[in-house]
């Protein structure tokens, strides 16, 4: 395992021509140069406190649909995510391939009139200028700066490298300049395979000067074999002048399931944007959000909330770049970690010079429910202008036993008080979602995860204390 | 049958042992006062009547309506009719009066055996209750004592007792922290709540709130003892003389 990246450059090498017969030319031109970063690069183990380590991850023998076979998908299984049709506007990956189901009556017709959403094989083909302008713009490019300490960034691009190098087809969300997409997109990426499998999951969102939309995202894999399934993931995500932006995802994944994702985000003056994080259930989960601030008077919210038994790790490594005056950042993430959990938050903010009247603010609350469970909370603030507002705040506990004991006394039992003490503690990072009816579904989800009522949860030890 | 019957209650809390062998009995329909200098063992009493894990029981018996009080839950002691109003209510951020209220109530009534309420029954209890101690609406709508005033959480505390209808009621000093009209609301409360089938321990310092809410009882304890037991003019001596003259009694 000296070097896993090499198994995944000779496949490249190897394969190269039924990888490119099976998508588009546009997306074809970046494969070689990302190959050559990615050897440059490496997948190399992250420093940063956090559980995961890509390179030993990846370094398993995946199977992986590069002749791009058609998954056999029955329409139940699409449907399987919890929060059902809370868009009419529903959009289908399975292993990283988009599903036009436009045939049928979830789909209503011609959505995309106005802007696209669909498959980035068939964008890529329909719009190469869009590709060569957006495309692995932000994830094919080190966001390191000379004044940044840190080196977290190489270790997002080698990753990255890997994913634009094998990545064939995806999803893309095209709002044009001015265009208001009123209702929520909904994308559910679905993970299927007999075998052990390596999807390459690929996002591009581009949302142009003064348009709004937003998306949820929700993670699911079908109940199959026992196969060991890893989603390497890239979304690149494009907040034009004024523009609002929200983004929502939700993971349900079983525990043979590995996500590494890296999301990028790149906001210009006067933009607003949200990016939230929710898992429910994961086996293994290591996110990166990389948020860059080009531009004044720009709003950005990040937010997570993780609940992890078992043996569950999640990591969550966030990266805000203040660059210039006048913006706002906001974070909160939210832990409740039972059984022998592992888990981490990584925060790092950091202000560059000039960025005056910054105002970033990061919260991260954690309860450790066992004396196994591990969380470590990992505030990092890089300040190098002056008159800014920053501040950041974490902490590790444990149940209130008090406000326990309390609810006993009035007759409220046990398991129920729990229940309400920790649906309660999630309670302020649910009100930060601005889609109302995903807001009221995923109470009731987290909820139906505390009881251990989630298909996912068979073995979930939070519900049986 | 008595309601309450303690025998020879020995307890620690942290490896230190507060209560020494107390006994009490006590009856349908009657109010006892429970005095005594601080650290004498009074909340101690109360946190071992509700179960409280962080105390533990070492020695003794406490049969409560017929059955082992000692062998039941913090909850189950709830379902039989045991109320606290605790000295320092619980601030529990996030969880809403309202949803902590009927997640209470329909406990009790599926102990009972009654079916859960309607979400519109359950609101005109709540209407109805909280005009017995005046409590504002605005409160029922926030979470579970958060930001309230020390005056609106020992209201809050009677509200809930009125939502709960306890058989035994103990009220660990309700009165402190109270100015007088909220104090006359909170013993009309609890008065109003008195049956000849319910019974209440009241654990106060203070006269104010033994003229409101009258004990036929008294009982002075003292180092984890109870030393003294009287009536309502032992109350009357405590205030005027204040503990001393008990502890010359017993040779200190």
């Amino acid at each position: 395992m000296e070097n896993s990246a090499n198994q995944y450059i000779e496949l490249y090498e190897s394969q190269r021509e039924l990888i490119n017969a099976n998508s588009a030319s546009s997306l074809n031109a970046l494969r070689d140069e990302a190959c050559a970063l990615l050897r440059r690069v490496g997948l190399k183990k992250s420093k940063d406190f956090s559980a995961t380590d890509p390179e030993e991850l990846l370094s398993y023998d995946y199977s992986l649909n590069l002749a791009r076979y058609e998954v056999p998908t029955r329409k139940e299984d699409l449907f399987t995510c919890g929060i059902p049709e809370l868009s009419t506007n529903l959009h289908f990956l399975v292993n990283e391939q988009y599903i036009d189901v436009s045939s049928s009556h979830l789909h209503p017709s011609a959505p995309a009139q106005q802007y696209f959403v669909g498959s980035l094989r068939v964008f890529a083909e329909q719009y190469p200028e869009l590709i060569a302008r957006y495309y692995n713009k932000l994830a094919g490019n080190d966001p390191i700066t000379p004044e940044s300490k840190s080196n977290a960034d190489l270790r997002m691009l080698g990753e990255s490298a890997l994913n634009t190098m094998l990545a064939q087809d995806g999803f893309v969300l095209y709002v044009p300049a001015g265009i208001e997409v009123e209702k929520p997109l909904q994308l559910i990426s679905l993970l299927r395979s007999v075998d052990d499998f390596m999807a390459c999951q690929r996002l591009l969102i581009i949302i142009g000067d003064g348009a709004k939309a937003s998306l949820l995202v929700c993670e699911h894999d079908s109940d199959l074999a026992d196969v060991k399934l890893l989603d390497l993931q890239v979304t690149e995500i494009f907040v034009g002048k004024g523009a609002t932006f929200d983004m929502y995802c939700l993971e349900e994944h079983k525990e043979n399931v590995v996500r590494l994702s890296n999301v990028y985000m790149h906001q210009e003056e006067g933009s607003n944007a949200a990016v939230g994080e929710f898992v429910l259930t994961a086996g293994k989960t290591r996110n990166r959000v990389y948020v860059d601030l080009d531009g004044e008077h720009i709003d950005a919210n990040l937010f997570g909330m993780v609940i992890a038994d078992n043996k569950q790790e999640v990591d969550n490594i966030t990266f805000i770049d203040h660059k210039h005056p006048h913006c706002n950042s906001n974070e909160l993430f939210k832990y409740v970690l039972d059984g022998e959990a592992k888990c981490s938050f990584i925060g790092r903010i950091l202000v560059r010079d000039g960025a005056v009247k910054t105002d970033a603010h990061q919260t991260d609350r954690n309860l450790c429910l066992t004396d196994k469970a591990r969380m470590i909370a990992r505030p990092e603030l890089e300040i190098y202008a002056d008159d800014v507002k920053c501040s950041h705040g974490a902490t590790v506990g444990q149940l209130d036993q008090n406000a326990l004991f309390y609810m006993r006394t009035r007759g409220i039992p046990e398991d129920e008080a729990r229940m309400l003490l920790m649906f309660a503690f999630m309670g302020d990072v649910i009100e930060n979602i601005r889609i109302e009816p995903l807001r009221d579904r995923l109470k009731h989800l987290i909820e139906k995860r505390f009881r251990g009522e989630l298909t996912q949860c068979k073995n979930c030890s939070i519900s049986k204390k | 049958m008595s309601l309450l019957e303690i025998k020879n209650l020995h307890a620690t809390v942290g490896g230190k042992e507060i209560l020494r062998g107390i006994n009490l009995t006590i009856n349908p329909g009657e109010i006892h006062a429970v005095m005594g200098p601080n650290g004498a063992g009074k909340s101690t009493l109360s946190a071992i009547l509700t179960g409280n894990p962080q105390y533990t029981v070492t020695e003794g018996s406490i049969t409560y309506n017929g059955k082992d009080l000692l062998a039941m839950s913090p909850e189950q002691r709830a379902w039989e009719g045991i109320f606290l109003s605790f000295q320092y209510p619980v601030e529990i951020p996030g969880v809403s009066m309202v949803n902590f209220m009927r997640t209470a109530v329909n406990a009790h009534r599926e102990y009972q055996g009654k079916p859960a309420l309607t979400a519109t029954e359950f609101l005109k209890m709540m209407r109805e209750k909280r005009a017995v101690v005046q409590l504002d609406n605005k409160l029922a709508n926030r979470s579970v004592n958060e930001g309230f005033s020390g005056g609106e959480k020992k209201r809050n505390e009677i509200f809930q007792m009125a939502m709960l209808e306890p058989r035994l009621s103990i009220l660990d000093e309700t009165d402190s922290g109270l100015d007088v009209d909220a104090l006359r609301v909170v013993s009309d409360g609890v008065n109003r709540l008195k049956s000849a089938d319910n019974a209440s321990i009241v654990i106060t310092h203070y006269q104010k709130l033994l003229d409101y809410v009258k004990p036929q009882f008294v009982h002075i304890v003292y180092k984890g003892r109870i030393v003294k037991d009287g009536g309502p003019e032992l109350a009357d001596r405590i205030f005027a003389e204040g503990f001393d003259w008990i502890k010359q009694e017993l040779g200190e």
